[in-house]
C-alpha cells in the first residue's frame, strides 16, 4: 500500500513547475492568450519534445509510453499555471485513438500527436448537451464503403486549434451503437465556428460537418463498436479535468492566501481575522480532499479497475462543485481590487467556470454514482 | 502509488477474515477471545502485553472488523484510547504493571479529566487546582464533559499544580485518580437528545497519593499531547460512516416522499452520493496520511482535514435522515411513523458528541490556516 509519487514522478512533477514559471508565469499567459491561436507553438513544440504531450501516447508511436497517473502529475501543474494550450483535448484525441486504432491508423496518426506538430481533439457533445450514449445523434450514414457524416458538435475543446477530430457518432438506432472516426480539418465538408469564451485559456467551437465522408482508413474500430471507448473517454476527461483543476484550485488558494498576509485592514493583516481564515482552511481542505480522489480514479484508470467510473465521477464531482466556490471566495476575500482585471485571481475564478461543466457538472457525476451505484 | 496489499499482509487479512467467520456473532467470551489472541492493545509493545502488530496489520485488522460489525476489540474505550498509550510513554514501571493490564483485559473504565467550564478549546488554560502536602496532592475544582465518569473506577485527570507559569502550557500536571476517592462528586449532564453520557466532576480536598502522578510535575501538558497524538490517519471512522449511509440508503428506498419512495427523488440521491463521496474523499486522505505513517513521518495538523469532514458528516447524514422522513422527520421515539423507532431523529441530535468533542470545527479551520497555510495567529 503507498499512495504516493514515485522518485520520477516527482522529478517530472519539479521539471514541469520550473519549466512552466520560466516561460508562462501569468503576465505571459496573458500575452499568449491574446494571440489568435490561444496557445504559443513554440512551448507546445518543446513540451512535445520533452516527450509531455506524448507522455502517455504507446512508445512505439512516439509516445513515452508512462500511466495517468503521472500524466495527473503534469497536468496539475499546467492547471496550476493555467497554462493555455490544446493538451488535455490532444491526449483524449490520441487516448480514442491509442484504443480503437488500428496499427496502421496508429502509425498514422499517433507519432504527431505526440510531438506536438498535430494538435488533436474529441467532438463528443451535440445541442443535446448529454454525455451519455442517447445524447449523441448525429448519424453516419453508410454509402458503398464510406460513412457520410452531416450534423455539428459543439462545445468542441480547441476546435480552432485542432488538426485532428475524433468524432463520436451514430451508426444505429440502439443506444450504445456509436462509433468513433478521424476526420481531418481539411477534408471536405468540414467547417469549425470558433466560440469566444469566458476563460481565455481553455478555447471551444463548434465542427459543422456537411456530407463530410469517411472512408475506412478513418473509422476507428468496428462501426458501432465503440460505446465503451467513448464512455472510457468521458472517465478519462473527467480525471484529467479535474487533475487541472487541483494545480488551479490550490494555486488560487495560495495567491488568496498570500495577499491576506499581506493585507491591512483594522490594524492588521487580514488574514488574521477568522472571517478570512476559516474559508480558506475549507479550500484547504477540499483541494487536498479532491486531490486524493483524483489521484485514486488515475491510478483505477491504470489498473483498468472495475471501479473507474465511479472514481472518476466521484473526482470530477468533487473538483467541479468545490473549485466553483473557491473561485468566488477566493475573489470575494480579496475585497475590491478582486474585481479588476489587473489582480489575477479573477483568472481563476475564469477557470473555474470551465472547469465545472467540461466531461460533466457535479450533478451529473452524483446522478451517475447513483446509478453505477444501483440506487 | 499502489493500493494493493502484499502477500505477508494479505495473509495477516485471512487470518482475521477467518478468526472472525468462526467467531462471529460475537458472544460473551468475544473479549477474552480477541485478547487471547493479542489483538486488544493491537499497536503496543509486546513486554507490556500489547500485540506488538505493525501500523499496516493494525489498518488491515480495523478494516476487517469493521467490515464485518465486530464489536470493539476491549471494552475499555479510553484506556485503550489514550491512558494506556500515555502510560507506556511516561508511567512508572509500578503504574505500568498496575494498570496496564486491567487496562487490556477490560477489567474497568477510565474517563477522562481534561475540560472545564472555562477551559473547553483553550484546554491549556485549565485552573482544577492540585497543591502537593507530603505524599499526596490535595484537589480542587470542577471538570465538565467527562464522559462515563458515572461509570469508571479509574480518571486520568490534569490539574494545574503551578499558577506561577509565563506559558499556561507549563504548570499542568496529570493525575490517576480513583473515582471512589473522597472528595469526588460526579453529577451527569442530561444532553439535548435525552441521554446522559457526559457529567460534570468535582473535587473538594481530594488526596491523591504521589504514587498515582503520570509523569514528573508540570510535565502534564506532554503526557497529554503524547496521548492525543496518536493521531488517526481517519481511516478507521470510514467503515462507520459507510455504514450508516447504507442504512440511509435502506431508509430511502423504504419510505415514502411525495407519493413515491424518496429515493426517486433527485435532490436526496444527490445528498446521498455527495456525501459518500466526502467518505470516500476521507478514506483516501487517510491512505494518503497512512503513507506517510508508513515512511517514518509523524502526523499533525493535517488530520484537521478529516476531523473537519467527519464533523460535517455527522450533521449531514443526520439531516439527510431527517429530510428522508419527510413530515415524520420531528416525531420521537415510540412514534409508530417515526422509522426505526427514532433512531435517526435521535441521531440529528446527537452530534455534538463527535463535532464539538474532537475540538470544533473552528478551532480544527484555526489550526489548519495557522499552522498549514502560515496565517498569522489571531
Amino acid at each position: 500500500m503507498n499512495f504516493g509519487f514515485t522518485e520520477e514522478q516527482e522529478l517530472l512533477r519539479a521539471e514541469v513547475r520550473k519549466f512552466l514559471d520560466q516561460n508562462a508565469p501569468l503576465d505571459e499567459v496573458r500575452k499568449i492568450v491574446e494571440k489568435p491561436e490561444g496557445f504559443d507553438r513554440s512551448l507546445w513544440n518543446r513540451m512535445g519534445e520533452l516527450g509531455w504531450i506524448g507522455l502517455t501516447a504507446p512508445e512505439d508511436h512516439g509516445g513515452v509510453g508512462l500511466d495517468f497517473v503521472t500524466l495527473v502529475v503534469l497536468m496539475q501543474e499546467t492547471g496550476r499555471s493555467l497554462f493555455p494550450s490544446p493538451l488535455l483535448s490532444t491526449v483524449l484525441a490520441s487516448k480514442a485513438i491509442e484504443s480503437l486504432g488500428s496499427e496502421e491508423q496508429q502509425a498514422r496518426w499517433l507519432p504527431g500527436l505526440a510531438d506536438g506538430s498535430k494538435v488533436g481533439t474529441f467532438g463528443l457533445l451535440e445541442e443535446s448537451d448529454s454525455l451519455e450514449p442517447e445524447g449523441i445523434t448525429l448519424v453516419g450514414k453508410s454509402d458503398g464503403d464510406d460513412i457520410v457524416l452531416s450534423g455539428a458538435k459543439w462545445i468542441v475543446p480547441d476546435a480552432g486549434q485542432a488538426d485532428l477530430f475524433v468524432v463520436a457518432f451514430r451508426t444505429g438506432a440502439a443506444a450504445e451503437a456509436l462509433s468513433l472516426a478521424v476526420i481531418d480539418k481539411d477534408a471536405d465538408g468540414v467547417a469549425v465556428e470558433i466560440f469566444p469564451t469566458m476563460d481565455l485559456t481553455k478555447r471551444a467551437g463548434k465542427l459543422v460537418l456537411d456530407g463530410v465522408r469517411v472512408g475506412a482508413d478513418g473509422l476507428l474500430g468496428e462501426l458501432g463498436g465503440a460505446a465503451a471507448t467513448i464512455r472510457w473517454l468521458v472517465d478519462v476527461g473527467a480525471v484529467l479535468v479535474a487533475a487541472e483543476t487541483v494545480g488551479a484550485a490550490e494555486a488560487a488558494v495560495h495567491t488568496t492566501t498570500d495577499f491576506a498576509k499581506e493585507r491591512d485592514q483594522f490594524d492588521s493583516k487580514i488574514g488574521r481575522f477568522q472571517g478570512v481564515k476559516h474559508p480558506l482552511a475549507e479550500m484547504y481542505v477540499d483541494v487536498e480532499s479532491f486531490k486524493s480522489l483524483v489521484d485514486y480514479a488515475a491510478w483505477c484508470l491504470d489498473e483498468g479497475d472495475e471501479n473507474s467510473s465511479v472514481a472518476a465521477s466521484r473526482a470530477k464531482a468533487y473538483a467541479a462543485e468545490a473549485f466553483s466556490r473557491i473561485g468566488i471566495d477566493a475573489v470575494q476575500l480579496h475585497g475590491g481590487v478582486g474585481y479588476t482585471d489587473e489582480y489575477d485571481i479573477q483568472l481563476y475564478l475564469k477557470r473555474s467556470k470551465w472547469a465545472r461543466p467540461a466531461f460533466g457538472d457535479s450533478d451529473y457525476h452524483y446522478d451517475r454514482i447513483a446509478t453505477l451505484g444501483g440506487l | 502509488m499502489d493500493f494493493k496489499f502484499s502477500p505477508e499482509e494479505e495473509a495477516f487479512r485471512d487470518e482475521v477474515r477467518a478468526f472472525l467467520d468462526e467467531s462471529l456473532p460475537a458472544g460473551p467470551e468475544w473479549n477474552e477471545k480477541v485478547r487471547a489472541k493479542g489483538w486488544v492493545g493491537f499497536s503496543w509493545p509486546k513486554d507490556v502485553g500489547g500485540g506488538g502488530g505493525t501500523l499496516m496489520e493494525q489498518v488491515i485488522l480495523k478494516d476487517e472488523m469493521a467490515r464485518r460489525k465486530a464489536p470493539a476489540l476491549g471494552s475499555c474505550f479510553m484506556g485503550l484510547a489514550w491512558v494506556g498509550p500515555s502510560l507506556i510513554e511516561y508511567g512508572t514501571e509500578e503504574q505500568k504493571a498496575r494498570f496496564v493490564p486491567d487496562i487490556l483485559d477490560s477489567k474497568y473504565q477510565w474517563c477522562t479529566g481534561y475540560s472545564e467550564p472555562g477551559s473547553g478549546s483553550d484546554l491549556a488554560s485549565l485552573q482544577c487546582k492540585a497543591v502537593r502536602e507530603g505524599d499526596a496532592y490535595v484537589v480542587n475544582g470542577q471538570k465538565i464533559w467527562t464522559s462515563i465518569a458515572m461509570w469508571s473506577k479509574w480518571m486520568i485527570l490534569l490539574v494545574r499544580t503551578d499558577t506561577n507559569v509565563e506559558a499556561k502550557h507549563d504548570g499542568i500536571t496529570c493525575l490517576l485518580v480513583e473515582m471512589d476517592s473522597p472528595g469526588i462528586d460526579v453529577r451527569p449532564i442530561k444532553n439535548m437528545a435525552g441521554g446522559a453520557m457526559f457529567a460534570e466532576v468535582f473535587f473538594n480536598d481530594l488526596r491523591v497519593p504521589v504514587e498515582n502522578r503520570l509523569g514528573e510535575e508540570g510535565q502534564g501538558w506532554q503526557v497529554t499531547i503524547s496521548a492525543l497524538a496518536h493521531e488517526r490517519s481517519g481511516i478507521a471512522e470510514f467503515h462507520g460512516l459507510m455504514r450508516n449511509l447504507d442504512r440511509l440508503k435502506e431508509l430511502a428506498r423504504t419510505r415514502m416522499k411525495n407519493g413515491k419512495p424518496a429515493i426517486e427523488e433527485p435532490q436526496i440521491r444527490r445528498r446521498l452520493v455527495r456525501a459518500e463521496t466526502k467518505v470516500e474523499a476521507m478514506r483516501l486522505n487517510g491512505m494518503r496520511f497512512l503513507t506517510k505513517q508508513l515512511k517514518g513521518e509523524k502526523l499533525s495538523s493535517e488530520t484537521s482535514i478529516n476531523k473537519l469532514h467527519r464533523a460535517q458528516l455527522e450533521i449531514e447524514l443526520g439531516e439527510i435522515s431527517l429530510e428522508i422522513q419527510g413530515s415524520a422527520a420531528p416525531l420521537w421515539k415510540g412514534a409508530s411513523a417515526a422509522a426505526e423507532d427514532g433512531y435517526w431523529q435521535r441521531f440529528a441530535l446527537s452530534w455534538p458528541e463527535v463535532v464539538i468533542g474532537g475540538g470544533t470545527p473552528n478551532i480544527q479551520k484555526n489550526i489548519i490556516a495557522e499552522r498549514i497555510l502560515g496565517l498569522p495567529k489571531d
